[in-house]
């Protein structure tokens, strides 16, 4: 699709204004193809979706139809009316949005354009805000939130009747997302209120383009498409997998083996990125780091849990090439060039390919230089992955992903925000809604009963209609009942739900916190974890050892605890499960003698041995290993289809066991194998076809097992409190207070709880389901595994461990079981009191 | 023993708590059943809470006050207590009464016929709940027991109260247990918070200070289907 550069040449002359061509030559530039290519598709009225690697020019490019366009329109006359924003960019990092406003501002100002560039976010203060809507720049920089808090307003088709674009940066990470729904659903309004409105997507490379282009145009007609300019080639980037001197472990995700491995490239390198997988290990990479670090390197932590003044001054820092290592999780990932970064690492397995591309395109964001990574596999089975996902990269795979059907609570908060901005006629919304990619399958009565549920709950009994939010009124228009809902609407917005997280501030040791105020706040650490605590308890956090003092209200605070014991932050998000393209791949290598031979020799070692002492699995069949030690039982299963499913296959086959009669004791889960250890002899009952492995793997399992273990499961009622929360349900602020998740008046466990057994059927329950399907309990890729290994289960009943279920023996006991808090604890507790005390002890 | 037999196979010698001399049942269900006076005590009914945020604009589901009563129905059937005692908050606002669907106002009075039934009044409602039987007072003595919504500053022996919605947590082996609780010290009893949508409020938390003497204070913490008796020291805030 690329075309010639002479071609180009000429092309440029006909496209481009005359100041462009001259900007170009003064730089000693010329306009890479691709970037003619998207303005003379734009010119020509399209939208287009632009996919190229990092450093191809795709911020440029995305800007030049608006550039041209701007540069060549008369200019505004004293007295003619001011002119709504000409271009909107959407970027899903508020970081992103400021980078770019300085990235566009230099070419802007060099060329000579009369165009004015502004960032809307959420820090953005409250009198711009204002200004911006009296006399809107001509490029508006900003969020998906802050779209519909626009849309939401009443003078949205006033501010946004003259837009012509709206570029959409980063578009593959948005569109995974609820946040992509709320943004689908944002641009069907903007085109009602536009019909010509033209977009332009950026994106990293996709496994399935045509989901992108469909997303970017309205569809109706359905199934129509943007059109489509793909950038090829940039360097190979040189990755290599540490051959580590050191014994690489079974198992643990730290890789504090290869410490001193690192440091060492470190010092080789102007600027590192380490990037890992969680919180925990960032905190724990950054500790051993420091220990190693004799030359007192500038090395610093980056993750999302850490203040934002924090955050700020290591990016800074970045930009300035003051550091000679970041360690950093995801809040690094996207698109933002900082500094000379001139060596990615990454810790940990990347549990992606997509991801790992992504990563390393940081390094050296020059397209035509290879970019250099060394993979830091935490123990053997990473090893495997790491080497999958080498060989990915070079074949070039992808794994984005699959896009889902959009949420019903996102829909629900878009009816309201609609209704906020002006009153609407339900035929026509629905009409609007269906041209959004990710509801074009909606039907009608599903939309009507959102509406119904934005209105009055919409509960089968009929109690709430006086307080509805929304009312129909006689002229057939949905209208905001009174201004009190659209003031509380824009304090809710958007479909970012933060995990219940305490503010970490510093104290004087055993102080408490009650006496002082406290020192510096460090950053945020979630609720769940610090309930763990007890005063004394020492945790990584921030890159320090900290001692725990205490909670009041929403702070915890905390002294510095010199030393290094600590226990480490048990994060709950941030862990990635394994992509089902690298599962795929890790299976074919396992099946595949020849491939080992690319691996370190421990590790092809190992695998020997698994071949010698068990069998390896062939690619597509589910190997089963059962074998007794001590007094138990145990059954490991390796399906490779990552922590979530196998999570969810642990619960549901250790009920089916249970009704056997194989009396299951528990269940652990990696994003490698299963293992499950019981009384009974699970090796001799399958042998016995008691029940066979064939029955007890059959997709059924989906059925009313999952009904049944899904109802009581915290899985359910943490995503309902997600869907509770961005439908609208319950407030995540209320006008005058901002409530951390503790205070939330009603506990959405309870509403969940009574709903449930009262309207079961209601629609936030059904896209509660929906969610948890696809979410925390991979449903959906559990199912696949079912279905794919259908007599292909090979058992293998063992005297004893083989060398492959090494790894997971070892997470037996480290692995909290997640949430289910069971009333075993209790009844511990309680016999220890009666031990002490003796029964009967409350007789008076 | 003077109860009948289907009471008594509800009540084990050792699940009974001694308050000021008097013998009650903690049940896991959240409410105090004394045998020997045939009194049931609930606290905190909060009926009605769903349509006082509807309200306010947070529709949720209103089924609240129904879930409630299906509750409250299930405990009367098992005990048949002459007494009811609903310890305040019964509804939470002054408006639930009046705002209650008629379906649940014939089922909570076919719950209160052929038994003395009394209304304590709570902070959420002060007065007595319209249109309803039953006697609505301040607090009330029987025995060596005082019946009142909010624990009195002074400790007093045999004061049954609710207010505070007790919760207790444990931690075992890095792991977390929070349930609802009874709070008690042998002289006064904190009632957990009976209401579908109450929430609840740490034992260990400022509120509850001077209210116990802590080498006795006991949480009667609620599982599914029995009582678990955690002694103060277990206890952790939070």
């Amino acid at each position: 699709m690329t075309e010639q550069p002479r071609l180009a040449k000429q092309h440029a002359a006909v496209l481009l204004p005359e100041p462009f061509i001259k900007w170009f030559g003064e730089k000693g530039w010329s306009p890479r193809a691709h970037q003619l290519e998207l303005l003379a598709k734009a010119q020509a009225g399209q939208s287009v979706l632009l996919i190229a690697p990092t450093g191809a020019g795709k911020t440029l490019a995305g800007f030049l139809p608006s550039l041209t366009e701007l540069a060549n329109r008369p200019r505004r006359k004293a007295g003619m009316a001011r002119r709504g924003i000409h271009t909107l960019y959407i970027s899903p990092l508020k970081a992103l949005a400021v980078d770019i406003e300085r990235n566009l501002g230099k070419p802007v100002e060099e060329i000579g354009l009369p165009v004015t560039i502004e960032t809307r976010t959420g820090d953005t203060p409250s009198h711009k805000r204002q200004r911006q809507k009296l006399a809107p720049p001509d490029i508006l920089l900003t969020t998906p939130e802050q779209l519909a808090l626009l849309i939401a307003a009443g003078d949205a088709r006033r501010f946004f009747e003259d837009l012509r674009y709206v570029v959409l940066d980063e578009l593959h990470s948005l569109v995974t997302s609820k946040r992509g729904h709320l943004l689908a659903l944002g641009l069907a309004r903007l085109r009602s209120i536009v019909p010509g409105l033209q977009t332009i997507g950026l994106s990293a490379t996709v496994a399935e383009p045509d989901e992108l282009r469909r997303w970017l145009v309205s569809q109706n007609p359905p199934g129509d498409m943007a059109d489509l300019i793909v950038v090829t080639g940039g360097a190979k980037p040189e990755i290599s997998i540490l051959d580590s001197e050191e014994r690489v472990p079974w198992a643990g995700h730290s890789a504090r083996y290869a410490t001193p491995e690192i440091y060492r490239e470190i010092k080789r390198h102007k600027t590192t990125l380490l990037f890992v997988n969680t919180r925990s290990q960032a905190e724990l990479l950054f500790q051993e780091l420091w220990r190693v670090n004799e030359d007192t390197l500038p090395i610093a932590l980056h993750h999302g849990s850490l203040d934002v003044g924090q955050r700020r001054r290591v990016e800074k820092a970045m930009g300035e090439n003051a550091l000679r290592a970041i360690v950093a999780t995801s809040t690094l990932d996207l698109g933002i060039d900082w500094g000379d970064v001139d060596l990615v690492v990454h810790v940990g397995a990347p549990k992606g390919a997509s991801r790992l591309a992504q990563r390393i395109g940081r390094a050296n964001h020059r397209m035509d230089e290879p970019s250099k990574a060394i993979l830091i596999p935490a123990n053997r089975f990473e090893v495997l992955e790491c080497r999958a996902a080498l060989d990915a990269n070079y074949l070039g795979a992808q794994d984005t992903p699959p896009l889902v059907d959009g949420g019903l609570d996102v829909l629900a908060q878009h009816v309201l925000g609609c209704a906020c901005g002006a009153p609407f006629r339900a035929d026509d919304l629905f009409e609007e809604v269906l041209t959004a990619a990710p509801y074009a399958s909606l039907d009608r009565p599903t939309f009507d009963r959102v509406i119904d549920f934005v209105a009055t709950g919409g509960y089968a009994l009929k109690n709430y209609e006086r307080y509805a939010r929304i009312r129909l009124t006689k002229d057939g228009m949905w209208r905001v009942s009174n201004p009190r809902v659209a003031q509380q609407y824009r304090l809710n917005v958007g479909t970012i739900i933060e995990v219940p997280a305490l503010n970490v501030r510093y104290v004087k040791a055993g102080s408490k916190g009650s006496a002082t105020r406290g020192g510096a706040v460090l950053g945020k650490i979630e609720e769940a974890f610090l309930e763990t605590l007890t005063h004394g308890d020492t945790f990584m956090f921030a890159g320090k050892v900290l001692r725990f003092e205490g909670i009041r209200e929403n702070e915890c605070f905390v002294s510095n605890a010199p030393g290094s014991d600590a226990k480490v932050p048990y994060y709950g998000g941030g862990k990635f499960p394994l992509s089902t393209y690298l599962a795929e791949q890790v299976r074919a290598m396992l099946d595949d003698p020849q491939r080992w031979k690319k691996l370190p020799e421990q590790v092809s070692d190992w695998l020997r041995y698994q071949a010698d002492k068990s069998v390896l699995p062939k690619r597509d069949d589910l190997l089963i290993e059962t074998f007794p030690r001590g007094n138990r039982h145990y059954l490991v299963a390796y399906p490779f289809e990552g922590r979530l499913a196998h999570q969810t296959l642990g619960m549901l086959l250790t009920r089916r066991l249970d009704r056997a009669g194989a009396r299951p004791l528990g269940f652990v889960a990696t994003d490698y194998a299963l293992a499950i250890w019981s009384l009974g002899d699970m090796g001799a009952m399958f042998k016995a076809r008691k029940p066979s492995l064939g029955t007890l793997f059959d997709q059924d399992m989906l059925g009313d097992d999952l009904e049944a273990w899904l109802a009581d499961s915290w899985l359910l009622k943490r995503t309902f409190r997600n869907c509770a929360l961005i439908s609208g349900l319950i407030e995540k602020r209320h006008p005058g207070q901002e409530k951390s998740g503790r205070q939330v008046t009603v506990s959405t466990d309870l509403i969940y709880d009574v709903l449930r057994s009262h309207e079961p059927d209601h629609i936030l329950l059904q896209a509660t389901r929906a969610d948890a399907a696809t979410g925390l309990l991979d449903v959906s890729r559990l199912a696949d595994m079912l279905s794919r290994i259908k007599g292909r289960i090979v058992h293998k009943a063992l005297e004893q461990i083989s060398p492959l279920a090494v790894p997971i023996m070892l997470e037996i006991g480290k692995m909290p079981v997640n949430g289910e808090a069971d009333e075993t604890l209790l009844m511990d507790a309680a016999t220890l009191v009666e031990e002490a005390m003796g029964p009967g002890m409350v007789e008076e | 023993m003077n109860f009948s037999l289907a009471r008594a196979s509800l009540i084990a010698e050792a699940d009974l708590v001694g308050i000021a001399g008097e013998r009650a049942v903690c049940d896991p269900r959240g409410v105090l059943y004394f045998p020997d006076l045939r009194l049931l005590a609930v606290s905190d009914l909060h009926l009605e809470k769903g349509s006082s945020f509807a309200r306010r604009g947070a529709l949720i589901p209103p089924y609240d006050t129904g879930a409630t009563l299906l509750r409250l129905q299930a405990v009367i059937a098992d005990y048949q207590p002459s007494i009811v005692i609903s310890l305040g908050d019964s509804f939470h606002d002054g408006g639930g009464a009046g705002r209650m669907h008629q379906s649940f106002r014939e089922q909570l009075e076919a719950l209160m016929v052929g038994r003395d039934w009394f209304w304590v009044a709570g902070n959420h409602d002060p007065d007595a709940p319209a249109d309803l039987p039953g006697e609505t007072v301040r607090e009330l003595a029987i025995g060596s027991l005082l019946f009142r919504h909010e624990p009195s500053k002074v400790r007093l022996e045999g004061e049954i109260s609710g207010h505070l919605h007790p919760c207790a947590r444990i931690v075992q082996q890095g792991r977390s247990v929070r349930r609802r609780c009874f709070a008690g010290d042998g002289g006064r009893m904190i009632m957990p918070a009976f209401g579908a949508y109450t929430g609840s409020l740490n034992v260990l938390d400022r509120a509850y200070a001077g209210l116990f003497r802590h080498e006795t204070l006991m949480a009667y913490m609620l599982g599914a289907a029995r009582i678990f008796a955690i002694s103060g020291s277990m206890l952790r805030p939070g």
